[in-house]
């Protein structure tokens, strides 16, 4: 054993001062290497952190939200119809919710306003989420004006500033009271905007759902279980999005790393006519050569993806703000759990050590089992 | 001397090592991450909330599991889509599921 390790050590001795002999090439490739797995592995983990957070915070999510349909477009839940629902079995709370949005031109921003009971925002103050209060200059005690579609003018006073570690979530809620909430969009009385249902036993919510369907028509109901499919679906496509973006770079390096590995220079075959002549075995010279691929692949791979959990986990995936932008001014500023999954860093691990190694082979093999003298004139 | 490969074996050694820490720390959640996420839940309880403030341009981006399936097409049928960010969420899953297969399964011919 202790002879087989010893020889093992000699060849990555060789192979190493080999590689040092081409020195600028080499590190130009680890480099590559480096950067294409540190790209694919900082993506991975962005989506896999994105993707277990929401999974997590909207668990906590109303069972069933249900809207009122008309034309095919969302439209206010009149009265009397709460009351319908209630005799539905299964359903154990109803509660109609009143929220909607406003087009702020200061900021030229879109706000999320939601309607809170009287003891939690009082009429008159404001609750704001903290990526909002940024871009405005907000602080708890300030007062803020709005003209509502109406054309007229309300103030509020902000009561607080909902918490930073929030903002996710909440970068463009504005909280305030019923009464507020109804007199500036004016909402008619006794009307809502949906409905959120809480069903005791989460195995009869698919039930409740047909109920609702049936004795409703015009309602359309959307489970929890659905947001938290959307929310999966949305980042499996985002990352999709970015993979196909990346394409190009993907191919890009396949096709050097083919060419580095596959394409012999003449130097090379003729250190291995040299190593044959001396009398090197051709299992040595593969051997040698699985080493090489070997060392490159892995160091790439180990620094690539350590350097893509620095990148997403405390500088923020800083390459892929932009893109996650998109138009929103208000964009909330995020710190993501770090997750890894296994899975998928053993299939990064397969697809990006494994095929440069196997690369390496092929053309050592060929070359390797010709006559080190033909070898060494070529 | 010292041999190329000691060094080698102490660089990947290392990148190992912290391989390993990097799985630890993920796997072990600290207390300020468990109390963050913790807190974010209850206020999506509390508040009813449905869906992440990540794109707040349009209604159809800002809440995408509230939105009705034509607002991406709000203005008339078959409008283009306005914002950017629509190529970034997904289609609805029904424009991109499969049918069932029934061949073979029907009870009356085709």
């Amino acid at each position: 054993m202790n002879v087989w390790l010893e020889k093992q050590r000699h060849l990555i001795d060789f192979t190493l001062a080999s590689l040092a002999r081409r020195k600028t090439k080499n590190l130009g490739l680890l480099l590559a290497y480096t950067v294409l797995v540190f790209v694919l592995a900082s993506l991975m983990l962005f989506t896999q952190a994105l993707r277990s957070e929401a999974s997590f915070v909207l668990a906590g999510s109303p069972e069933v939200i249900l809207q009122r349909m008309v034309a095919g477009r969302h439209d206010l839940i009149p009265p009397g119809y709460i009351e319908k629902i209630g005799r539905i079995r299964g359903v154990q709370k109803q509660e109609g919710r009143l929220w909607g949005y406003y087009y702020d031109p200061v900021v030229n921003a879109n706000y999320t306003f939601m309607a809170r009971p009287a003891d939690e925002v009082a009429t008159g103050s404001i609750m704001v989420g903290a990526t909002l209060a940024r871009a405005r200059g907000l602080a708890a005690g300030n007062v803020i004006s709005f003209r509502s579609y109406s054309g007229k003018l309300f103030a509020f006073k902000v009561a607080a500033v909902l918490s930073p570690d929030s903002e996710l979530l909440s970068a463009d809620l504005v909280l305030l009271s019923e009464a507020d909430f109804r007199a500036f969009f004016e909402y008619p009385a006794g009307h809502y905007t949906d409905i959120a249902l809480s069903v005791a036993n989460p195995q009869e919510v698919r039930k409740v759902a047909e109920k609702l369907s049936a004795s409703l028509p015009d309602s359309r109901p959307i489970l929890r279980e659905e947001v938290l499919r959307t929310y999966q679906s949305v980042f499996d496509w985002r990352e999709g999005i970015m993979l196909t973006v990346l394409a190009g770079a993907i191919l890009a390096f396949a096709i050097l790393s083919w060419e580095k590995a596959s394409g012999l220079s003449a130097e090379e075959k003729r250190e291995i006519g040299i190593l044959k002549a001396i009398g090197w075995e051709t299992s040595d010279v593969i051997r040698m050569k699985m080493w090489e691929g070997l060392l490159i692949s892995l160091t790439a791979f180990l620094l690539g993806f350590i350097a893509a959990y620095v990148h997403v986990f405390y500088f923020g995936a800083a390459v892929f703000e932009p893109v996650l932008k998109g138009w929103a001014v208000l964009y909330p500023r995020f710190a993501l759990v770090p997750t890894v999954d296994g899975l998928q860093i053993a299939t990064l691990f397969f697809f990006t050590v494994f095929p440069y190694t196997a690369a390496v082979l092929v053309p050592i093999w060929r070359a390797a089992i010709t006559d080190p003298d033909s070898v060494m004139r070529a | 001397m010292r041999r190329p490969s000691t060094f080698a074996f102490l660089l990947l050694a290392l990148l190992g090592l912290l391989l390993v820490l990097i799985f630890a720390h993920s796997w072990q959640l600290t207390v300020t991450d468990q109390s963050r996420l913790q807190a974010n839940r209850t206020l999506v309880t509390q508040l009813g909330l449905t869906d992440l403030a990540l794109f707040s341009e349009s209604r159809y981006t800002r809440h995408p599991s509230q939105a009705d399936l034509h607002s991406a097409l709000q203005d008339h049928p078959g409008a283009f889509d306005h914002f950017p960010t629509g190529s970034l969420l997904s289609p609805p899953a029904h424009l991109t599921a499969t049918h069932e297969r029934l061949a073979g399964k029907t009870t009356s011919p085709d």
